[in-house]
């Protein structure tokens, strides 16, 4: 059978499987579409997390972004990973005792204030819009690659599978269909990663591949000698002080983000609440530690396959034609030797932010350029493996854009539904309105995600900085301080997210003028050295110190509040039905 | 029965176990693989560079450690002050 077959067949199974986990958890009150009925056990919480949390970028994109930065591609896997530590030991648990619906319900109550609760649910809606964007446009690429189908084509159908188990079974038919596409998108990643550790070092498991094959002494000799800095060595892109920041602006902003936070309500008790965060690492981890290793045995592949090559040799490999066709792979004779080299420099021209095959770039001497995800796309031609792993990988692709964006639709319409029609707007809707509306705020938001997949801003990755710079400046201190900090008032809150928010969205668009706003030139480069990626650390920091100081300069909060932070601290009675 | 003061001494337990593992947390990530990462390597772990090894595989086993040994932890301290569901 042909790849193009496989890849439907696959991917129509997978669709139909997430078909039949959506119509069999289909929810008839309030309580399962927005935390699946509390009854979500800890493995299959920590699969759904796992699947909620890596999107089409983790999947496609990131090991390819860490093959171009080597070591400094560690800002990726330890910022995505280790703000699961700060949600287990100072979110997840607390958050799952207070029994409520969303990030904004806890804001808004403990401080009593709607106006925290209106900035808390615009944060939200503004953080998962930035992200839904990215999910659509991937699925769109994985059609129109896999199965020539048109981009705007490709978003309409994962448009139309999200809104049916999104809108039938809520976040408890998310959760079951995340959980599947976790299983997905895990085999997707690992059969190719496997075989081409397998392939290059002689042993399966890539892992252990990474440390024990001599691929990083072999990458750093080929590196060096192309003019590159070595592979492992750290600081070649970004210096330490900005690598500091954006590890930890990440950490800080995933542990922040409303969509993953919300996953944890689903859970039956406290003690389910951290074995999820337990199993959501473990399951994370897996792609994780896989990607650094593909990262690196591929690009130890690519370059001694291409360099020095001729380039009539090199045209004639199977998957070296093919993705050139498609654009991820490009190959300019600049000095006409016949010979292809890879070096340090932009092959081509960049017009709009991507390369114009057209004009190679004559002030350097490489001659290749590569997509980043060409890396993980290219695997299995790469290590020649049967058509049904191209198959596989298209639908893992898919089930990796899907989980993210079935999470953000909930984590949206929640915050239009539950926190501004229900607590803020009309608090007395009764739950069967109540229902209907969390329905019906799906639809602008699956319209928004559609519009968005279609006509994707220029400034997507640009904005996703700002998704995560929020979270950590914003929503994270709020949260935290409301858990620990007893004498946390709502004068306090509100000025630190003020502050926070603040700060950063203003450096974001000084550092980023060029890609928001149309300017010339960013009107600062860098903050003290921290890019626009890393600000987040700074705004959460100057959060933290305002909301201190204004807190203890205005009276303490009233008693009742004093009380919910003392009952969540306990775990039990987490259970207990809450009529709200 | 929980009295205020247990309750007290059961939160401070929690936030003294927080402490000690988020201070394992920070110098893992921060000081272990980023900030003594170019010394780090020039030992190995294998033949990969253990800084570089630490930055983009160990950190990553430390945090799952971490998280599981918190869960564990708690589920001990939840019994020992009776609060558990």
């Amino acid at each position: 059978m042909s790849v193009e077959v496989w890849t439907y067949l696959i991917v129509g199974l997978s669709f139909a499987l997430y078909f039949y986990i959506g119509y069999t958890s289909r929810v008839r009150d309030t309580k399962g579409f927005y935390v699946a009925g509390r009854g979500v056990p800890p493995v299959a919480n920590g699969a759904a997390t796992a699947a909620d949390w890596m999107s089409a970028a983790s999947f496609i994109s990131m090991a390819g972004l860490i093959s171009t930065l080597g070591y400094d591609g560690a800002i990726y896997l330890m910022g995505w990973t280790g703000g699961y530590v700060l949600l287990a030991l100072l979110l997840a648990p607390y958050l799952r005792k207070y029994r409520k619906f969303t990030v904004p319900d806890f804001v808004g109550d403990r401080y009593a204030s709607n106006t925290a609760r209106t900035l808390a649910a615009i944060a939200t809606i503004f953080i998962s819009l930035v992200y839904v964007a990215g999910q659509m446009r991937g699925v769109g690429i994985v059609f129109s690659r896999f199965l020539a189908i048109d981009i705007a084509q490709g978003v309409l159908i994962g448009v139309a599978v999200v809104a049916f188990f999104a809108i039938l079974g809520g976040m408890k038919g998310v959760t079951w269909t995340q959980a599947a596409q976790y299983a997905v998108l895990i085999l997707a990643y690992l059969i190719p990663g496997v075989a081409l550790a397998y392939l290059l070092t002689g042993n399966p498991i890539p892992q252990l591949a990474f440390a024990l094959s001599d691929i990083s002494e072999r990458i750093n000799q080929i590196q060096t000698d192309l003019g590159f800095g070595e592979y492992t060595a750290p600081f070649q892109s970004k210096p330490m002080l900005d690598v500091l920041a954006i590890t930890g602006a990440l950490m800080v902003g995933t542990a922040g983000l409303p969509h993953v936070i919300i996953r944890f309500y689903t859970t039956p008790d406290v003690r389910s609440a951290r074995y999820s965060a337990f199993w959501a690492l473990v399951f994370i981890g897996l792609l994780y530690t896989t990607a650094p290793a593909l990262a690196m045995f591929a690009r130890y592949n690519l370059i001694s396959t291409l360099h020095n090559k001729p380039i009539e040799q090199v045209r004639q490999i199977d998957w070296v034609a093919k993705w050139e066709q498609t654009g991820l792979l490009k190959i300019a004779d600049k000095n006409g030797d016949g010979v292809v080299q890879v070096a340090k420099g932009k092959a081509f021209q960049e017009k709009g932010g991507k390369p114009d095959f057209n004009a190679p770039d004559m002030t350097n001497p490489n001659e290749v350029y590569l997509d980043n995800d060409i890396i993980v796309l290219s695997t299995p031609e790469v290590a020649r493996l049967a058509p049904f792993v191209i198959a596989l990988l298209a639908a893992g692709g898919l089930a990796a854009a899907l989980s993210t964006a079935s999470g953000l639709l909930i984590a949206m319409s929640s915050a239009v539904a539950h926190d501004l029609y229900y607590r803020v707007f009309n608090p007395r809707a009764p739950e069967r309105l109540r229902l209907l509306v969390g329905r019906l705020a799906m639809l602008p938001a699956l319209a928004a995600a559609a519009y968005l997949g279609i006509n994707p801003p220029g400034f997507v990755a640009q904005v996703v900085a700002f998704a995560f710079g929020l979270a950590a400046s914003g929503l994270f201190p709020a949260i935290l301080l409301g858990i620990f900090d007893r004498r946390m008032n709502a004068q306090g809150a509100i000025a630190g997210m003020l502050v926070g928010l603040g700060f950063t969205s203003v450096m974001i668009g000084l550092m980023r003028a060029p890609q928001l706003f149309g300017a010339a030139q960013p009107v600062i480069k860098d903050f003290f050295g921290v890019s626009a990626e890393g600000i987040g650390i700074v705004g959460m920091a100057l959060n933290l110190v305002t909301a201190l100081v204004v807190s203890r300069l205005t009276p303490p909060p009233p008693t009742h509040i004093q009380a919910i932070v003392d009952s969540i601290r306990v775990p039990r009675g987490a259970g207990e039905a809450l009529d709200e | 029965m929980r009295s205020h003061d247990s309750l007290r001494a059961y939160w401070r337990a929690n936030v003294r176990l927080i402490a000690v593992l988020l201070s394992v947390w920070f110098l893992t990530a921060y000081i272990i693989s980023i900030v003594l990462a170019p010394w780090l390597n020039q030992f190995r772990l294998g033949n990969a560079p253990l800084g570089f090894w630490f930055a983009q595989q160990g950190s990553i086993y430390v945090f799952i450690l971490l998280i599981w040994v918190y869960a564990r932890r708690m589920d001990a301290l939840d019994r020992q002050y009776d609060v558990h569901e």
